[in-house]
């Protein structure tokens, strides 16, 4: 019963300094870090104390309105701070790597013999809920639901992006035991859907009790938002969840050794990054070492994710909690001339989905060095169409970011808001003429959403 | 350049908040980044955006008028002199370039007045909302004089200006708010307030005072629609195609507004719309589709030499292409969702030839056509939006 989907929007943004197949261990980090907000919507509640001793596996926050859901140390060492900003509001919780970080096995745990709620205890405890995310609304998925699906998707198909054929080649095992855990957590099906464009790994191509996929196109063809709508869309009520292929091989390790391990291989990508290549690092791990020399210009931003959906951090910070990937661009605050680099510039040198500029006529193949300058200054939506061509679901995207715009709850509700998450709306961000920032506009909606209809 | 950004960043202090002439910051804003696209960075989300902003699309829609422009001017010139002499064979560089300097004088003066009058009305409203210029008159300033008839008074088009910004747009919220194209909405207050200085036999060439015994200056349509009245100009559809040839239409050799007459001129400038894809080809091509199909219903109907025009003639006089192209496409006060603009389309080009052949009162039916589908646009996007969602409900019913 597996569907194959071709989609025909879309946009692959063509970047400079993708990451070279080799994978390196990076140095060390002297601190790692827990950013609550890369959980949307979690409260933390601390359970220790700063200068509280720590191990790997041992909660050190949960989720206030659902104490089940635990968070947990990803190496042994001390809980240094929780930095805190207005209203107390906690924003990172960093911990010093101190002693011996020992990830050897402890014995596997028998989850073949267990039923869906044993599985759910055993990942609730040992901190690897927080790897699972529900649609609607796109948060760390409520232990309480029970979802139609789990997606995962098995390629990434976002600018730069870390190629997971590579990533999870050899990991065969951890990621099928993944599948096999996942799978008792549902009452419906696993779909795992692959990339039509390339042959996938055999990790992907022989995974066994999930339903295989295919899916045609460019970004954000790899978007589990995407598959999920063309594949088994999700009506008012209905829950499905999805997990990162590469969390799917931490919750696997998990159980073939009992030990909770959140290493995983990131790509080190962007114009500004010397010898872009892949890493093994552990979640939230401080990447000031492995950045240390690498960057080439003075003036960059750092973003740990995507140029898309990222999250910006310092030179010397945290990477994110779900993020296979380290972008680094260069900043664009400077003010540009309007014939040489501004809005009547030939425009050979920028990116564009647009046919205004000679690169959309003249550019081929040609990847591009993009800074981070809006181009533009925000304005009210004037052009029309152009966010229906990057937006490949049977929704129309313009009409649902002015109803989340004007909070208009029965109109998002209407339009789909159901279906769609902030990151699949990243390209409609992109593409926009007007500089409206669509991805927040779409989280206002989702948090009203479920404040009122969840 | 190092020397003018030296000069925007000295000047900059003085502006901002506590500065001398804060309150005068959305003038400087405006001027600063018409020169440097601004320093402005994303924050998070997508950090990276496309390289095209509203600046850079409004640009490409004047580029796009350039041609109608100059044709305009040419012709604006030519008929200027043909009205003089009585003789419509002059050539192109008939008394070195006379026509063009005719053409100029009284071309620009339009265009000064529209832009000097809307551009200063855009600046008070941004100056009392705090915010820079926003780009949409850039385009309408340039469609007004366009579409005016070459001897319309210049204070009347100020005044017309004033009308559709303050009224056509700022009250509704600015660019991207309004409901009605702003150029158009400047033509129908003329029409409407002034109709003798709008319609008629002697506004279309400019000085009018010389024109010879016997010559009308009427428009194409204007003769045409006579065959409704007891003493039409053309008795049968011969006679008028004899003097107005479908080459002549096509090319916009023929009287009218400003920068409509050329159908070719206008062609140019959809291609350069659809290609950069400015302007919707869903649009453009369904407009023009409609205005086909009622050409030849009408045909069909006959009667008098107006319904007896071919459709392709409807198509090539009056404004027809040009408000196919320039009025029907504005992004802001069309349909715009994909199926809700052809549908648009096909109704204005539709309705543009009905009311023209229809009333004669109106043989400008083009624009009557076009404010109507504006005010329709929401509702055939009320139920576009509205089969999408009933499309996603019949989903869960299925399943």
């Amino acid at each position: 019963m597996s569907k194959s989907v071709k989609i025909r929007k879309g946009l692959d943004i063509r970047l400079v300094g993708v990451a070279n197949k080799i994978k390196s261990e990076a140095p060390a980090p002297k601190t790692v870090s827990i950013r609550p907000a890369d959980f949307h919507g979690v409260i933390p509640k601390m359970l220790h104390k700063e200068g509280a001793d720590v191990k790997i596996g041992e909660a050190i926050f949960q989720d206030k309105y659902n104490e089940a859901v635990k968070f947990a140390s990803p190496v042994n060492g001390k809980l240094e701070a929780v930095v805190r900003g207005e209203k107390r509001k906690i924003l990172e919780v960093v911990i010093s790597v101190e002693g011996e970080q020992d990830y050897s096995s402890l014995g596997a745990i028998d989850y073949a013999s267990m039923d869906g709620e044993a599985v759910k205890a055993k990942m609730l405890a040992a901190g690897l809920w927080p790897f699972v995310k529900q649609r609607p609304i796109d948060i760390v998925a409520n232990p309480n639901n029970t979802p139609k699906a789990i997606f995962i998707s098995a390629f990434d198909s976002s600018p730069l992006a870390p190629d997971f054929d590579f990533v999870l080649h050899g990991k065969n095992a951890e990621f099928q035991a993944g599948l096999d855990v996942l799978s008792k957590l549902t009452t419906g099906r696993v779909h795992l859907t692959l990339n039509g464009k390339a042959p996938a790994d055999s990790t992907f191509k022989e995974a066994k009790g999930v339903q295989i996929n295919t899916i045609y196109g460019k970004h954000p063809a790899g978007n589990v938002g995407t598959q999920i709508h063309h594949i088994d869309p999700i009506n008012k009520g209905e829950f499905v969840w999805v997990v990162n292929a590469q969390d799917v091989a931490i919750i696997g390790r998990y159980f073939l050794t009992g030990r909770y391990n959140p290493k995983r291989t990131i790509a080190l990508t962007g114009s500004e990054i010397k010898d872009p290549q892949y890493y093994d690092v552990v979640a939230g791990a401080n990447l000031s070492e492995l950045l240390a020399g690498k960057i080439t210009s003075d003036n960059v931003r750092v973003i740990s994710g995507n140029v898309l959906t990222g999250d910006k951090i310092a030179v010397d910070g945290h990477l994110g909690f779900y993020h296979n990937q380290v972008t680094v661009i260069p900043e664009g605050d400077q003010l540009k001339f309007v014939l040489t680099k501004g809005w009547m510039s030939p425009g050979l040198d920028k990116f564009s989905n647009n046919r205004l500029l000679l690169s959309s006529w003249f550019g081929g193949k040609k990847q591009y060095r993009m800074d981070t300058n809006t181009n533009g200054e925000e304005r009210a939506f004037v052009v029309t169409g152009e966010l229906d061509r990057v937006f490949p679901f049977d929704i129309l995207p313009m009409q649902l970011a002015k109803a989340a715009i004007t909070h208009d709850i029965d109109g998002m509700e209407n339009l789909g808001i159901y279906e769609v998450a902030p990151e699949d709306f990243a390209l409609c961000e992109y593409v926009c003429t007007s500089k409206i920032d669509i991805q927040d506009k779409i989280r206002e909606g989702l948090d009203i959403i479920q404040e009122e209809c969840m | 350049m190092k020397f003018l950004e030296k000069i925007v960043h000295n000047m900059e202090p003085k502006f901002a908040k506590g500065g001398k002439l804060e309150k005068w910051h959305p003038v400087f804003e405006s001027f600063a980044t018409l020169a440097f696209t601004p320093a402005l960075t994303t924050k998070k989300g997508a950090h990276i955006r496309d390289g095209v902003d509203l600046k850079r699309t409004m640009m490409t829609v004047i580029i796009a008028l350039l041609p109608a422009l100059l044709f305009g001017i040419y012709n604006t010139g030519h008929w200027e002199m043909v009205a003089a002499t009585g003789n419509r064979d002059l050539v192109f560089w008939a008394d070195q370039g006379a026509k063009i300097i005719a053409g100029l004088k009284v071309v620009l003066p339009l265009v000064i007045v529209s832009y000097g009058v809307g551009l200063t009305i855009e600046f008070i409203f941004g100056l009392i909302n705090g915010h820079s210029l926003h780009e949409g008159f850039l385009v309408s300033g340039l469609l007004i004089p366009l579409i005016m008839p070459a001897d319309v008074p210049l204070w009347m088009v100020g005044v017309a200006t004033a009308f559709a910004v303050v009224i056509g747009k700022e009250i509704f919220g600015g660019t991207g708010m309004n409901i009605l194209n702003v150029a158009l909405t400047a033509r129908a207050f003329l029409f409407f307030a002034y109709p003798t200085s709008m319609s008629g036999d002697f506004v279309w060439m400019a000085g009018k005072e010389t024109t010879v015994d016997g010559f009308t200056g009427s428009t194409a349509l204007g003769e045409l629609a006579t065959s409704l009245t007891p003493e039409p100009i053309h008795a049968s559809v011969d006679s008028f195609t004899a003097k107005y040839s479908v080459m002549d239409s096509f090319i916009g050799n023929i009287p009218g507004s400003i920068g409509e007459t050329s159908t070719l001129m206008c062609l140019i400038g959809a291609a350069i719309l659809i290609l950069t894809r400015v302007g919707s080809w869903r649009i453009i091509t369904s407009f023009f589709a409609g205005g086909f199909v009622m050409g030849l219903l009408l045909n069909a109907m006959g009667g008098n030499a107006y319904f007896d025009l071919p459709a392709v003639n409807q198509l090539l006089l009056g404004g027809f292409a040009f408000g196919a192209v320039f009025m029907a496409t504005d992004p802001v006060t069309a349909a715009q969702t994909s199926t809700g603009k052809i549908v648009y389309g096909f109704l204005g080009g539709l309705l543009a030839i009905l009311i023209r052949v229809l009333n004669p009162a109106f043989p400008e039916g083009v624009m009557m056509a076009i404010l109507f589908m504006n005010v329709m646009a929401p509702i055939i996007d009320h139920y576009v939006v509205q089969a999408n969602i009933k499309r996603r409900l019949k989903r869960v019913k299925t399943a």
